[in-house]
């Protein structure tokens, strides 16, 4: 069993797709998660649907939902105070510090963040990388775990298949709440889980299965050195 | 926001000639642009914060959709596509457009005092 679980993702909303079924799993155990948020994703295009944010309501907003999706997870929430699209260009050595200030204080037995290189957006992969570095430069009896999450296509064809398939239909109801916490977000092809209940039986399992399998790489600093 | 009322707008654009305002401008497709479909491109770009004087400001469109122009001493800002409107926070008058889904696609900013950081 964790002792401790730390999650590092740059966006309101990543820990929603990316983790929320694990977390839900994890505290039901009784472990403790404490999510490291790196944004407010101010920069985020979507403003609700209809649209009831704009780009200087939006990160007030997005607090909001953030601090409303922690306390549907019943998880710890601490937020970093970068600005969404720029943690890619601050100096990749102090972000890596300021995470390992959280990380040496909560001694968490497991991190999950994003797997730098294969997690599309820029600061999903730049967090990553400064949560992996912030590991490394740990005292190598005290590193956690590293699982890392990666998900841009053709992934599977570089990294092989994920250590960890996290099958988390158990909490799916949970996680879909966490989801929805996120209204200004959930737009798009996300919006159809705002409808479930009207959906066609097929459709409703297709979109289901897609949330229920959480997979992760177990990271491992010998083989990932160059990565 | 609210559908552009054109002459309100021009209105606010006006009531900043020749001061000292800040500028928020920006245009995206979203960051998974190339994820979701290989075809497309990624493209997106902001300006925050930029301090600059116009002398000449117009918006100009056909009622759905429209572009504003702001003629400074040395060059011109440019947004096209701008569809809503509002007035936030009493001194700032933000322009955006949005796609059918309610996504940002442009934005055009103007304020007296910064935009928060």
């Amino acid at each position: 069993m964790e002792k401790h679980v730390v999650v590092i993702f740059p966006h309101p909303d990543d820990e929603a797709f990316g983790a929320a079924g694990s977390v839900a799993k994890f505290r039901a155990e009784g472990v403790p998660v404490t999510y490291l948020c790196g944004t407010l994703g101010q920069m985020g295009r979507n403003m609700g649907n209809p649209t009831f944010a704009n780009r200087e309501s939006l990160p007030e907003i997005r607090k909001k939902e953030l601090k409303q999706a922690c306390a549907t997870l019943d998880m710890e929430l601490k937020m970093l105070g970068y600005r969404d699209k720029t943690i890619e260009f601050e100096d990749k050595q102090e972000v890596a510090d300021h995470l390992r200030g959280y990380l040496e204080e909560i001694k968490p037995s497991l991190v999950i963040t994003h797997y730098p290189g294969y997690a599309v957006h820029p600061d999903h992969n730049s967090l990553g990388a400064a949560a992996i570095q912030a590991v490394e430069d740990m005292n190598p009896e005290e590193r956690p775990k590293i699982w890392a999450q990666a998900f841009s296509n053709g992934h599977e064809e570089a990294l092989g298949a994920p250590d960890i398939k996290h099958d988390i239909h158990d909490y799916f109801d949970k996680k879909l709440q966490t989801i929805l916490s996120h209204d200004s977000q959930v737009a798009g092809m996300f919006g159809w889980y705002k409808q479930l209940d009207d959906l066609d039986e097929e459709v409703k399992k297709e979109l289901i299965e897609n949330q229920a399998i959480e997979r992760f790489y177990l990271w491992e600093f010998d083989k990932n050195d160059e990565k | 926001m609210k559908p552009i009322e054109i002459e309100k707008v021009q209105q606010m654009l006006d009531n900043y000639l020749d001061k000292e305002v800040y500028i928020h401008l920006e245009t995206t497709n979203g960051a998974y642009a190339n994820h979701l479909d290989a075809n497309a491109y990624t493209v997106g770009a902001y300006i925050r914060n930029t301090k600059v004087t116009y002398k000449q400001a117009k918006i100009i469109g056909d009622g759905s959709s429209y572009r504003v122009g702001l003629k400074m001493e040395l060059g011109w800002i440019y947004a096209e596509g701008l569809t809503d409107w509002t007035i936030y926070q009493e001194n700032q008058l933000l322009l955006a457009g949005h796609d059918r889904e309610g996504r940002l696609m442009v934005a055009l900013e103007i304020s007296e005092t910064p935009f928060q950081q």
